[in-house]
């Protein structure tokens, strides 16, 4: 049975903080593709398109008639724990940390036999749910998970570090004023977040919103201006040392494509959407980076709320689609830069926000901050990089996977 | 087809240098001190050396080629056997009928590798593509861990215990205080077998071979050559190698030998009873287990009552791993590959010395190796025997 | 020859006159006017280092700003508004330096703004002064005094869901400052106009009549409180941006001690 996590004590501030170290890095270019499915929550596997066999460990050529034409597609993920071992020992810093250190075969339903980290709650003889996840370095690994597991079974230590959970981690959402600012509050405190710390610019322009945040517990408003260097500075300098995760809600959005649109009102798109996500990274980075493996309360991860047409732009948003591009990029150079301490960047993919003023007058469907907070707390705990929340971003991210260039003629030419 | 049998090739001159837990020392320093000693043995000058077999994990950046300038050697026959613990039996069936054809006079077989510090993790950290990929990553538990799957699971569908594997890891250790060049120099009792800690359960300490630096090594010739030098020699009567074999079973509860084990015994002209001296690969006891099953002398499945129905040292009914095994010995890298044969060699020539096994006139040797992904892929077996008795 | 700079340079070395500055510091908390969000707004105050001392510049340290012509104590040209687009030299550039000094007086209606966000400067207000203060002088500099410096945060701008409150001037006092033939008006709130200026006849019309006129503006002052009524000198220069509708200014005032 996983044993819940306990609020962790006070940190002494005698002792050195935990250096990250990272579990091996090291893949073939095939492995990989089991990065990019867990990145996404999904368990898939090579497929030969010529014979359907379905291969493991990744490879080059299939293992039944040797084509080299394999497509990794979803698969089905049920499996069996065919043996255990207790590792007790080992030469590599990151499990010697932390032995000893459970890991099995299992044989799935469709074949292939897998080496596997195992959920605390399974062991040889159960059937088991195979996953991929991320593991602290960044790479995709398999872990057998239970049918169905116990309440706290996210609490499992192995489970937890491929995980970006919420519980018991303090939280700093960049933008207050941002729609779905109150909902990701509310869904974190729900989550088990130990506190939520929201950004506040501009607080000489008072807003109506304000007063619910006000007063609710565990929660503070702190001085925040994603495109002031100084007031970045100031609050990272002020909290930086206890923000686990960072959830960059600010966004500009003004209406308007390329030819017709004020740049001055691009710059200020890109001041706050990509050059704001900057800032942030500059004031919090290091010091989250530093924290990754700094007990129950470690540091985790950057998300970034995206706008899905950062992958394709829409014709009427054009200055706001770019700099959603823009933010993009500098999440996918963050993304490397966390790797050599194991921070996630996850990036949540939105369509048009249901009350937004700026996407008013667009028809359904539309995104509300509900589900928008469900989204960002559900690829927390998967630990997930890439996640899409409502049926316009699923449907966009997927077109963008199959054909993104076919992506920008749809937007354009109108395929009906 | 019917395989030809090897006649007219011999095995002389088997060397192993006496390994050491770590060293500063080169593979090709370990190496060279195998190849000079077994020439000397076979009276071969490095001038007469026509043909060379080299299989070792550390020689990068050289391959054997780069050996060739390095020691002044100008062989007319090169090869490399990357075949980790089924190096020996593979080395020595491909230089033999490079010799019976012609195509080389004497081959020169050695097998050795460096032990840095930092040596075995960086050798498992770039052991195999899917090593790398699909088994590293879960633990770093090495060979340790693959191996621990691989006795649960073999535990549970044939129900050997840990007192199974014991016997064969204690009788080992009695073999080896007959060694004086063994790295393990006390004896075992079951009792400390059992108290061993757990490494990765249920593989325990003494389950666990000592990574070394050592070398080892054969010569192979003419047999009319080898009786010209006056030499003590051993014929081949038969051999089998497989890699890769039952890709579909989901765990390894077989080794490849069951694919071919039955030419093996036709080839040789006799079967397992007729074997006096028995050398499996033992870098665990349930590989050991495995192979006495897999070889033909039990049953699937009755590997562990084979065990306790026998008598597995030096002096008994069964003789098993008589210089010690890699489990006293030590494992010098692909070195394990040859430490079978070259003392199934010693003791049908009667050269063993204190491990001499009384009346030893035919050998079974067996290798496996190479654990890529969640099995060894190399499997290979020989019968030798004695001549010169 | 009276050397009358001379004058005045030994008085302020002596202290019987003295400066008051009456601009806010530049810094990015600093609030801005707000405009309805379909249009473009003014930049905030944003300070960049370039290099501090560093490897970036190892000897010297400098920023670089974003702001716009109207953000923090700021000066409006006559170009800045519809009515004033015509004026000759009404760019900041083109101003005849000679009108940045001049002579200032300035209503007190600290008392009415401290009881009413959106206390008005009518005619009945400036009648009421010029009767114990006399006529406003003809090009002088008019200041509205409300301590409206005094606030800061939300209380400044004073933002509600009907749009900002704070004080200012009527139509009509705009135009009996303009009988007066003043030089230009300041506040010391965000603008010239009251925080609900779009619901007169003509909308914010300070911007548009005195600008129509060819009269400059002052707005984001502080320490009006330390001038007199009257026999101040005001110093507003602002910078001499090509093309420019006004700039951020340091206005600082000279009294007598």
């Amino acid at each position: 049975m996983t044993t819940p996590l306990t609020l962790p004590p006070k940190k002494d501030p005698q002792k050195r903080t935990k250096v990250p170290v990272l579990p091996p890095v090291a893949r073939s270019r095939a492995a990989l593709g089991l990065g990019v499915m867990a990145a996404q929550g999904r368990f898939g596997l090579q497929v030969c398109s010529e014979c359907a066999a379905i291969q493991y460990p990744p490879r080059d050529a299939c293992v039944k008639c040797m084509s080299e034409d394999l497509a990794w597609q979803d698969v089905d993920p049920t499996g069996k724990v065919m043996a255990e071992t207790t590792i007790r020992v080992s030469p590599e810093p990151y499990f010697r940390e932390r032995m000893p250190w459970r890991m099995g075969a299992v044989q799935l339903a469709v074949g292939p036999t897998l080496n596997c980290h195992l959920h605390g709650e399974i062991g040889r003889g159960d059937a088991v749910r195979m996953a991929l996840k991320l593991d602290k370095a960044g790479q995709g690994v398999l872990i057998a998970l239970p049918l169905k597991g116990s309440d706290v079974m996210q609490d499992d230590p192995v489970l937890r570090a491929m995980s970006c959970d919420p519980k018991h981690r303090r939280i700093l959402i960049s933008d207050a004023r941002a729609p779905m600012a109150l909902a990701l509050t509310q869904a974190m405190l729900s989550a088990g977040a130990a506190h939520v710390f929201l950004g506040e610019p501009e607080a000489w322009l008072s807003w109506p919103e304000r007063a619910e945040l006000e007063g609710m517990e565990n929660v503070s408003i702190m001085p925040l201006d994603v495109t002031d260097v100084s007031s970045v500075a100031k609050l990272a300098a002020e909290i930086g040392g206890k923000v686990d995760i960072l959830i960059n809600t600010a966004s500009y959005v003004r209406v308007g494509g390329i030819m017709d649109n004020d740049t001055s009102f691009a710059s200020n798109s890109f001041e706050v959407n990509a050059l704001g996500l900057m800032r942030l990274a500059q004031g919090f980075g290091r010091a989250m980076s530093g924290r990754v493996q700094d007990g129950i309360n470690s540091a985790a991860a950057f998300v970034n709320i995206l706008s899905v047409r950062a992958l394709s732009p829409d014709a009427n948003y054009g200055a706001f689609g770019a700099s959603q591009a823009a933010a993009r990029s500098i999440s996918q150079s963050l993304r490397a830069e966390f790797q050599s301490s194991g921070m996630r960047m996850m990036n949540v993919y939105i369509g048009p926000i249901e009350g937004d003023a700026w996407f008013q007058p667009l028809p359904p469907p539309k995104v509300t901050p509900n589900a928008i907070a469900r989204s960002v707390v559900s690829g927390l705990v998967d630990g997930l990089e890439e996640v899409t929340c409502g049926d316009i971003a699923r449907d966009v991210y997927a077109r963008w996977q199959a054909d993104a260039l076919l992506l920008e003629r749809e937007m354009t030419g109108g395929g009906s | 087809m019917t395989r030809l049998p090897y006649d007219g090739v011999v095995l002389t001159a088997p060397v192993s240098v006496p390994y050491e837990r770590y060293t500063n020392e080169s593979a090709h320093w370990w190496i060279a001190r195998a190849l000079r000693e077994a020439l000397k043995k076979a009276s071969v000058t490095p001038q007469e050396l026509d043909g060379l077999s080299v299989s070792s994990f550390t020689l990068a950046p050289d391959t054997p080629v780069g050996l060739t300038q390095h020691f002044g050697i100008s062989p007319r026959w090169l090869d490399t056997v990357p075949m980790g613990g089924a190096s020996g039996v593979a080395a020595m069936r491909r230089a033999a009928r490079a010799v019976q054809c012609g195509d080389v006079d004497v081959v020169a077989c050695v097998a050795g590798d460096t032990n840095r510090i930092d040596s075995f993790r960086n050798l498992l950290s770039a052991f195999s593509r899917f090593s790398m990929d699909a088994t590293f990553p879960y633990g770093f538990g090495g060979p340790n861990a693959s191996f621990a799957l691989l006795q649960d699971a073999y535990c549970h569908t044939y129900g050997a215990t840990r007192e199974d594997f014991g016997k064969i890891a204690v009788s080992q250790r009695a073999n080896a205080l007959h060694n004086p060049h063994a790295i393990m120099k006390k004896p075992l009792s079951l009792a400390q077998y059992m108290a061993g800690r757990m490494i990765s359960d249920p593989i325990s300490l003494f389950d666990c071979v000592m990574p070394c630096a050592g070398s080892e090594a054969f010569v192979m010739m003419r047999e009319e050559m080898a009786v010209a030098k006056g030499l003590p020699y051993a014929r081949i009567s038969a051999t089998i190698e497989r890699t890769n074999a039952f890709p579909d079973d989901p765990m390894q509860l077989r080794g490849g030998w069951v694919v071919d084990i039955e030419e093996l015994w036709d080839m040789a002209g006799h079967g397992p009873d007729a074997i006096d001296v028995l050398q499996t690969y033992d870098d665990y006891p349930v590989i050991c287990m495995m192979q006495f099953e897999d070889l033909g002398f039990c049953a699937k499945g009755e590997g562990a009552e084979f065990v306790r129905r026998h008598d597995l040292t030096i002096g008994g009914g069964f003789p098993h791993n008589t210089s010690g095994g890699q489990l006293s010995v030590g494992q010098a890298g692909a070195a394990g590959g040859y430490l079978g044969l070259v003392e199934a060699i010693r003791q049908v020539t009667c050269t063993a010395g204190p491990t001499q096994v009384e009346g030893a006139k035919r050998a079974a040797v067996s290798g496996f190796g190479v654990i890529n992904y969640d099995r060894g892929l190399c499997s290979a077996a020989a019968v030798i025997e004695g001549v010169n008795r | 020859m009276r050397d009358v700079i001379a004058n005045v340079a030994e008085a302020l070395a002596e202290g019987s006159a003295r400066i008051v500055d009456l601009t806010h510091t530049l810094d990015p908390d600093f609030p801005v006017i707000i405009l309805p969000p379909e249009f473009g707004q003014c930049a905030r105050f944003r300070m960049e280092e370039v290099s501090a001392y560093d490897h970036r510049g190892p000897a010297w340290k400098w920023h670089k700003l974003t702001l716009n012509e109207h953000t923090g104590t700021h000066f409006d040209a006559p170009s800045h508004w519809v009515s004033g687009k015509d004026v000759p030299n009404g760019d900041v550039d083109e101003i005849d330096p000679s009108v940045f000094v001049g002579p200032v007086v300035v209503i007190d209606c600290s008392a009415g703004a401290a009881e009413d966000v959106d206390f008005e400067l009518t005619p009945d207000v400036i009648l009421a002064w010029e009767a114990e203060h006399g006529e406003i002088p003809a090009d002088a500099w008019v200041l509205m005094r409300t301590d409206w410096s005094k606030r800061s945060g939300a209380q400044y701008l004073n933002m509600a869901e009907d749009g900002p409150h704070s004080p200012g001037p009527t139509p009509d006092a705009i135009r009996l400052l303009l009988e007066r033939d003043i030089r230009g008006f300041g506040t010391e709130t965000v603008g010239t106009d009251a925080g609900q200026g779009s619901h007169y006849v003509p909308p914010y019309p300070a911007h548009y009549l005195l600008h129509g006129a060819g009269k400059f503006g002052l707005q984001c002052l502080c320490n009006l409180d330390q001038l007199p009524a009257i026999g101040a000198l005001l110093i507003a220069p602002p910078l001499k941006i090509k093309g420019g509708t006004g700039s951020p200014t340091r206005v600082l005032a000279m009294v007598n001690t």
